[in-house]
């Protein structure tokens, strides 16, 4: 049975390699995705979803996951609400969905173990400290992807798996300010700004994430912070799936990897 | 600061109460809201001074504070908060009320950027990383703001003029009509 892959808003924009590279990885590992072409609403999506016949919807997006995962838990417990918005959206929904994360699919429905087995290239020596930020964690009641919310490990263990070392760090979970990004610029810098001072007094050689907007902000608003904070850190920022698939032998065009702001040609030089 | 509280102290309290479902006088003013808050530094009033005004019955204080503009609703006091209050949730209530009463948020890039992308969304079924960048520049008058990111990311074919055509996006207006003559008139 195929998976249900609703790309979201920035798959086909600033995170092309995202969806670019999810694709290629699970195509590699045998996981058939089949798209939900679908709009930004979440009840709908998971109505369409179902009518698709399919019985999960995963994102590669935490904020796309996040809402879908809150709706889909909170009409669960909640029949009245379910009733209403079926009223104002127009369409009945049964609750079959299982809503996950792409790193859900990886460590959970695939399995890390046998992660190990389809690596090509160990990334030995490479130490990358993975960013989960806010949305994959938060709420934990209803959307945690990993039971321990504080310190969350799952993509860790994907990480070891592809063999690169994973230091410990203290920001995590810590909020980079996404929906200030046009807003509220200084914020978003200044926060972000610590989460790249944190990655380095880690020793990271790489930041890793999971989501296209933690993507943007780390990636494409570090010339802003050198010329604000006067820290240049060039640090490259990578998704969880480009790392996958440099792991499993595969190229960093091919991944779309060239499309970063802050290269991470001289990292993986090697690697591939 | 002195507060004078009027007689009906508890009205403004329910209120909120019944609005989010979420129980304002559990608060017992712990702080670890406000302790693991990472924008709390810019706030007018910390997330659990809010608390207690709410509880204090001081609506204007309330509906005029910059903090629920600021509100970046990353969750951390919610999860945190020992009582289990979905303090975020309070912050979201607090903002749809003002629009609501017609108090003018002292982050008006804040409502402009939520309004925008709303309208992207009701427009062209999802968001459009161009199109929301761009009306929101020509909206606040900021033409050139992130231009040398803009520039970057068009010579990474990133962002283009054209979009994506989804369908449903008739289906997208009037699900959000039907939502708004649900919720009633202002927001």
């Amino acid at each position: 049975m195929a998976y249900g892959y609703y790309p979201g808003c920035s798959s086909h924009g600033t995170a092309k390699e995202y969806d670019i590279s999810t694709k290629k990885v699970c195509e590699r590992l045998g996981l058939k995705l089949e798209e939900v072409l679908a709009l930004a609403l979440p009840f709908r999506n998971l109505v369409l979803a179902e009518k698709q016949g399919l019985d999960s919807i995963m994102s590669t997006c935490s904020a796309c996951y996040n809402r879908l995962k809150v709706a889909h838990e909170t009409l669960k417990r909640a029949p009245e609400i379910l009733n209403r918005i079926s009223e104002i959206v127009g369409e009945p929904y049964n609750k079959t969905l299982k809503v996950i994360h792409f790193l859900d699919l990886i460590s959970k429905e695939f399995g890390v173990e046998k992660i190990k087995e389809s690596v090509m290239k160990p990334l030995t020596g490479l130490k990358a400290v993975s960013y989960y930020g806010c949305l994959l964690t938060r709420p934990p009641e209803l959307v945690s992807i990993d039971p321990d919310a504080e310190n969350p490990t799952i993509m860790e263990e994907i990480i070891e798996a592809l063999g690169a070392e994973t230091p410990y760090w203290s920001h995590k979970t810590e909020c980079c300010g996404a929906s200030f990004a046009l807003s509220r610029t200084d914020i978003v810098l200044r926060l972000t700004n610590e989460i790249l001072k944190a990655a380095r007094f880690a020793d990271a050689d790489c930041i890793v994430v999971a989501c296209p907007l933690c993507f943007a902000n780390l990636d494409m608003r570090q010339s802003q912070i050198a010329s604000k904070y006067g820290v240049n850190y060039s640090l490259p920022v990578l998704f969880i799936s480009e790392l996958m698939g440099i792991a499993m032998g595969m190229g960093y065009k091919e991944l779309g990897i060239d499309k970063h702001i802050v290269s991470a040609k001289d990292l993986l030089k090697g690697k591939e | 600061m002195i507060y004078q509280l009027n007689a009906d102290v508890r009205n403004f309290g329910k209120t909120i109460s019944q609005l989010s479902d979420v129980d304002i006088y559990t608060c017992y003013q712990c702080g670890k809201c406000t302790a693991g808050c990472p924008i709390v530094m810019e706030m007018s009033h910390t997330p659990n001074q809010i608390m207690r005004l709410i509880q204090l019955g001081l609506k204007e204080d309330v509906l005029n504070s910059l903090t629920p503009w600021l509100c970046a609703a990353c969750e951390t006091c919610t999860t945190r908060c020992p009582k289990g209050v979905d303090i975020a949730k309070i912050m979201d209530t607090l903002r749809i009320l003002a629009r609501k009463e017609g108090y003018q948020s002292k982050e008006p890039n804040v409502v402009n950027f939520n309004d925008i992308f709303l309208n992207c969304i009701k427009d062209k079924g999802r968001l459009q990383e161009t199109h929301l960048a761009m009306v929101y520049n020509l909206k606040t008058r900021q033409f050139f703001k992130d231009a040398d990111i803009g520039r970057k990311l068009f010579m990474k074919g990133k962002i283009s003029l054209s979009s994506d055509k989804i369908k449903g996006t008739d289906a997208m207006k009037s699900i959000f009509e039907r939502s708004r003559a649900f919720l009633g008139k202002g927001e």
